[in-house]
């Protein structure tokens, strides 16, 4: 209200004839909430380049995630011939030719890392490409739109037939809708076990009732959270339960290419009229078309967003709507905010530059890592030792006043035949070997892909024993190929 | 305080009244899940107090619907694991101890099952790891005063030495100091010649004195060259091991007042399969003799 009026409407009091004025609170109590309940997103069916891509991507995850466990690796006839396999009650990890001990979980962290890496550098190359294309939920949500689409038909349509009043139709099409849902739900915690044993005698197991009771559990477990994140909680998921979408803010920078509108070009947005001049106006004739397919519900106009997992639909729905009205493609586009300042402030595009410091830190340690991963894998023994010094007694005095060390020591063989060892030992003067249970030191049998141990005595005269300690190798040579593993351990004696 | 509620100014909902440093708790409704949650633990304890032992009473307790115990959870849990054993308890029971050296499992079997009869009934005199005191002997070592095969260790468990069982193993040394067997200056010759023999330091004039002596009184026990004799429990002398010591000091000690060690028998005590275990465990420490 300005002065005059209010001295209008004190004029207007004094003379007590109130006015009444149409005005309403805008932070009433009512309004005032701290908690809003989700309102539904009813995401309508983009086409275009994007739109396909993500088909493409969709597809191939899932059939990489569907068929793996189905691809058979031959290993011979002492391992599992599956070539994914995750075996826990034999305590081994299969990937096609990569087999891994326990122990040998430091592959496990470099793939880790890797794929961590991985993340960064396509983060800061072309922002949450993660999470718009091959996230899970992502693709499980959008696999579950898409038999919406099918049950119920497009936005407006699903829309219509939640208003509706319960009817034969309506319960048909709910109850169809929610079946597949459940069933796509039961084929994904379903593929899941299949990674742990193998698959076509557990797929045999599994629908003979012979399966043990926590594949049952595990495939209930996995197919209730498909059904739930994937059928109903959607982009809630990624707004409120997902750490990825924070700490990828801190990942992209102002060269990066992330999804965004174009303001400088779009703005005055005004509805389309025909024959109209475009040079006072901007491109969005506001349709809202990159709205409606938005799955998280936002409008991309407002600029970047928490809530946006970059999956470029509104890029297909925009460039759908300029292709109709004649109007150049990409006012929403893949762009860097180095562009957009460029633009705001009259200067000319720049080239996205692909190679900045950023991404080549992140591709020169992926290949770091990468290639120590493969150094490892490739110069990855098939013998290793393990020796274990007894603490109690530490040492023993023979009789003829020799010193004697008794050792435990593993032998872990794996390869996938049985084979024979000698054991040695190397640095200790005038040292006698002897292994319990055998006849000499040569004839130590180990299983395939196991481990077996054997009970050492090492023995030195007198006149040759440490004082107090001595340093010594073990040296254990298989007896076919001449493969060694050495191993150092202690020789304890009196301290003199 | 149904009478003073205060009512938060931004929110407009009421607050609980309490306050910390101005900062005031708003009573806010619980979640709704929550509440269902809530109900349905109380609901879970009620299905629970019926079907479970819960309530203690004034001797006893609520048995439950399916009459569950842990006390014979545990006790079933032992039973499964010694029937699992008795599969080799019962062979193992009948075998001789060569036989049970001979078969891999069932050898595994002994050296686990006798480390841990060892632990419970020998470390208290022979140590944790068998490695012996002064006075109760090492076991891992190739010394063995009565015998140090597997069969001769499985005697010497059976009715132990010197102990209350008739078939004990047996035998004194005479105190021939305390005793007057011999003279002083006699002990001290007899001492330094064993300390010959052993391979220590000595005195050779006085050690070669003792050489007699020791050929009188000693050698029939312990040999003429001091090695011993198993079947008498004689120690061999001759070598770098002493259960009491092996210095001059402990030596004069010893042929002045003697040694009188002992050890019970454990036929009554432990079954057949456990001395089999424990004399196969016992042998394995050191490969016996
Ligand atoms: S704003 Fe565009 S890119 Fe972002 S989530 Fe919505 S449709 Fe996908
Ligand atoms: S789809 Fe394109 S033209 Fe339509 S409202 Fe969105 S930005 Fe504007």
């Amino acid at each position: 209200m300005d002065q005059a009026s209010q001295a209008a409407s004190q004029a207007n009091v004094s003379s007590a004839n109130v006015e009444t004025i149409d005005v309403d609170a805008v932070n009433k109590k009512e309004e005032r909430s701290l908690y809003k309940a989700r309102v539904k997103i009813y995401p309508k069916r983009a086409k275009g380049v994007f739109r396909k891509l993500k088909w493409l991507v969709m597809a191939a995850t899932l059939a990489v995630y569907y068929l793996a466990p189905w691809i058979r690796w031959d290993r011979g006839p002492n391992a599992p011939d599956q070539a994914i396999l995750i075996d826990f009650p034999a305590r081994r990890f299969y990937f096609f030719f990569i087999e891994i001990w326990p122990e040998e979980v430091y592959y496990l962290t470099g793939l880790l890392i890797i794929a961590a890496l991985g993340l960064f550098l396509v983060t800061s190359l072309a922002g949450r490409v993660w999470c718009g294309y091959t996230c899970p939920q992502t693709v499980w949500t959008d696999l579950f739109i898409w038999v919406e689409r099918l049950v119920e038909g497009d936005r407006s349509a699903r829309i219509r037939l939640d208003k509706a009043p319960l009817s034969v139709n309506k319960i048909a099409r709910k109850t169809t809708k929610h079946v597949l849902w459940i069933l796509i739900g039961m084929a994904t915690g379903g593929a899941w076990i299949f990674y742990f044993a193998d698959a076509p005698t557990l797929l045999v197991d599994l629908f003979t009732f012979q399966a043990p009771i926590v594949a049952y559990s595990t495939v209930a477990i996995l197919a209730g959270c498909t059904y739930v994140f994937g059928g109903m909680m959607r982009e809630q998921v990624c707004t409120y339960m997902c750490p990825w979408p924070r700490i990828q803010g801190a990942l992209v920078d102002e060269e990066s290419l992330i999804v965004s509108y174009k303001d400088d070009r779009g703005e005055q947005r005004a509805p389309f009229r025909k024959n109209m001049d475009w040079d006072t106006r901007g491109d969005c004739i506001d349709c809202n078309q990159c709205v409606a397919v938005c799955p998280m519900g936002i409008d991309i106009r407002d600029g970047q967003q928490l809530e946006c997992i970059h999956c470029a639909l509104c890029i297909d729905a925009c460039d759908e709507v300029m292709t109709r009205i004649n109007r150049p493609l990409n006012l929403i586009s893949y762009d860097t905010y180095v562009n957009h300042e460029r633009r705001a402030a009259g200067q000319p595009e720049q080239k996205p530059r692909i190679f900045r410091a950023r991404t080549v830190i992140y591709a020169a340690l992926i290949a770091i890592v990468g290639l120590i991963m493969l150094a490892a894998l490739i110069t990855r023994s098939t013998l290793d030792i393990n020796i274990l010094h007894d603490r109690n007694p530490l040492f023993v005095k023979l009789s003829d006043g020799g010193i004697r060390n008794g050792y435990t020591i593993k032998i872990l063989n794996k390869q996938h035949e049985i084979r024979r060892f000698e054991i040695a030992i190397e640095g200790l003067e005038n040292a006698l070997i002897s292994v319990v249970g055998q006849e000499g030191t040569s004839g130590l049998t180990v299983p395939a892909d196991r481990l077996a141990q054997f009970r050492v005595f090492v023995s030195v005269p007198a006149a040759n024993a440490p004082d107090g300690r001595e340093d010594f190798n073990f040296v254990v040579t298989d007896l076919a190929d001449g493969n060694r593993a050495i191993n150092d351990t202690v020789f304890r004696g009196p301290e003199q | 305080m149904a009478h003073n509620v205060e009512k938060d100014d931004v929110t407009g909902i009421e607050t609980t009244g309490h306050e910390w440093d101005g900062i005031k708790e708003l009573n806010n409704p619980l979640p709704r899940w929550w509440l269902w949650t809530f109900y349905a633990c109380i609901i879970w304890a009620v299905g629970y107090w019926v079907v479970y032992p819960t309530w203690p009473l004034i001797s006893s307790h609520t048995k439950g619907m399916i009459g569950y115990s842990s006390r014979q959870d545990v006790v079933d849990k032992i039973a499964e694991a010694k029937a699992a054993q008795a599969q080799y308890l019962d062979r193992i029971e009948v075998a001789s101890l060569a036989d049970i050296r001979a078969d891999t499992e069932l050898l595994n079997f002994s050296l686990a099952g006798g480390k841990s009869a060892f632990a419970v009934n020998c470390s208290q005199c022979h140590g944790q790891g068998a490695q012996g005191f002064v006075g109760y002997p090492n076991l891992n070592d190739d010394d063995w005063i009565w015998g140090g095969t597997p069969e001769e260790i499985s005697a010497t468990i059976h009715y132990g030495i010197r102990s209350a069982h008739d078939d004990t193993r047996y035998s004194v040394m005479p105190a021939f100091g305390k005793d007057g067997l011999l003279e002083r200056q006699q002990i001290n010759q007899v001492v330094e010649y064993v300390l010959k023999i052993s391979g220590q330091e000595h005195d050779e004039a006085t050690a070669s004195e003792g050489q007699t002596v020791f050929a009188e009184q000693c050698s029939s026990c312990h040999g003429d060259t001091g090695q011993g004799l198993h079947d008498l429990g004689a120690p061999r002398l001759s070598d770098a091991i002493w259960l009491y010591g092996g210095d001059r000091q402990a030596l004069r000690e010893t042929v002045t007042n003697a040694r009188f060690g002992v050890m019970p028998d454990w036929t009554n005590r432990l079954d057949e399969a456990t001395i089999k275990q424990l004399a196969i465990y016992v042998h394995s420490l050191g490969g016996g003799e």
